[in-house]
């Protein structure tokens, strides 16, 4: 498997993203589904094009940084460029358990069953 | 699916999610070296498992944690996952995470989210899983154990419920990772568990089968 990403030196991570290491924000979860909303254009960043091509139908943070091979922060700055453009839209995961201090984090019992159902049916 | 373009990274040939999904859902599989967490997802995933990694800094954390990786600044964690689709809608990603004990932190914060864990163990080797189970007590988040078939020594359950200190209500449940049907009852058994959490019912041995295969 080549990795286009993890034998890399960091400076050229450091250039794809612009200089930037961190994303402005935690936009993005590892399972946010990434669509896009618009095809790539000529002479756009390679990584940016190729988000847009794989992004054609619903693609997850993580398996999008699988597919780049570069680690799934990189990817997020990326994708924060595009949803800053407009160019992808982001399905944010409905269900963020609360995390109560020292106590256990509940599902919502509507996600579970879906889940029981869609694991029995497997 | 994609033949029109061919420009590196290509597009991936693996069957695409239903354009209508929009929710995704995490469980994490933890488990020392070599328990079988890889062949897990793999025998209940859509699609062959990926990998990827993640640089997480280290600022900010406790003490502990720090000397942990002395000098360092940030490290990277390397993982392999596999996802479920559910239905049109959702999907279920399952994430194998090393267990070993220095980074552990560094998973809870990846993974954070997640609905719950399957701490997967070999009998034979049950300390590797003691700092991942503290772990997910100490977060709170939710999970069972399930012993991964490698032969040996016949431990009964209670001899290994009494060496991982599991409390009463965590199941512990029998499997064979390489095996699709008792994978798939691992992950039924956490669900379920999770079920009698949220409904207050778990305060009690678990009432479920304690074998998935
Ligand atoms: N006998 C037996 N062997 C198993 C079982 N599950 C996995 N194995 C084998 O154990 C070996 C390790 O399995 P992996 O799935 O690679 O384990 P892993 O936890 O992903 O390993 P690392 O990622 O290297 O830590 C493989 O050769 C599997 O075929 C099981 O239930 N029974
Ligand atoms: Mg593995």
């Amino acid at each position: 498997m080549t990795r286009a990403g993890r034998d890399d030196d960091p400076d050229r991570l450091y250039t794809l993203t612009g200089g930037r290491s961190r994303p402005a924000s935690d936009e993005f979860d590892l399972v946010t589904l990434v669509v896009t909303e618009c095809e790539p254009t000529p002479g756009m960043q390679s990584e940016h094009a190729a988000i847009l091509r794989i992004c054609r139908t619903p693609t997850a943070v993580v398996e999008l940084s699988a597919d780049l091979g570069l680690p799934v922060g990189i990817t997020k700055i990326l994708l924060s460029d595009l949803l800053a453009a407009g160019r992808i839209t982001a399905r944010h995961p409905r269900y963020a358990p609360p995390r109560t201090p020292g106590g256990v984090r509940f599902a919502d019992p509507e996600t579970l069953e879906k889940v029981l159902v869609g694991l029995r049916d497997l | 699916m994609d033949s029109a373009t061919s420009d590196p990274p290509a597009t991936p040939e693996r069957a695409p999610l239903a354009r209508t999904t929009d929710n995704g859902l995490k469980i994490v599989i933890v488990g020392g070296f070599g328990v079988g967490k890889t062949t897990m997802v793999q025998s209940v995933s859509d699609i062959r498992p990926l990998n990827t990694e993640e640089t997480m800094t280290l600022a900010g954390r406790g003490i502990d944690d720090r000397s942990a990786v002395p000098g360092k600044t940030a490290t990277t964690v390397a993982f392999d996952f596999g996802r479920i689709s559910l239905d049109e809608r959702t999907v279920l990603y399952l994430f194998g995470a090393p267990g070993q004990e220095r980074f552990w932190f560094l998973w809870d914060r990846l993974f954070s989210g997640s609905l719950g864990a399957i701490v997967l163990v070999d009998h034979r080797r049950l300390a590797d899983s003691w700092y991942a189970i503290d772990r997910l007590e100490h977060h709170g988040t939710p999970f069972i154990v399930a012993r991964n078939d490698f032969g040996g020594p016949p431990y009964t359950r209670a001899e290994v419920r009494d060496a991982l200190d599991l409390d009463p209500h965590v199941p512990l449940v029998d499997c064979d990772a390489r095996a699709r049907e008792s994978s798939k009852g691992v992950l039924i058994a956490l669900v379920e568990h999770l079920q009698r959490l949220a409904t207050g019912t778990a305060a009690t041995a678990p009432t479920a089968p304690e074998t998935a295969t």
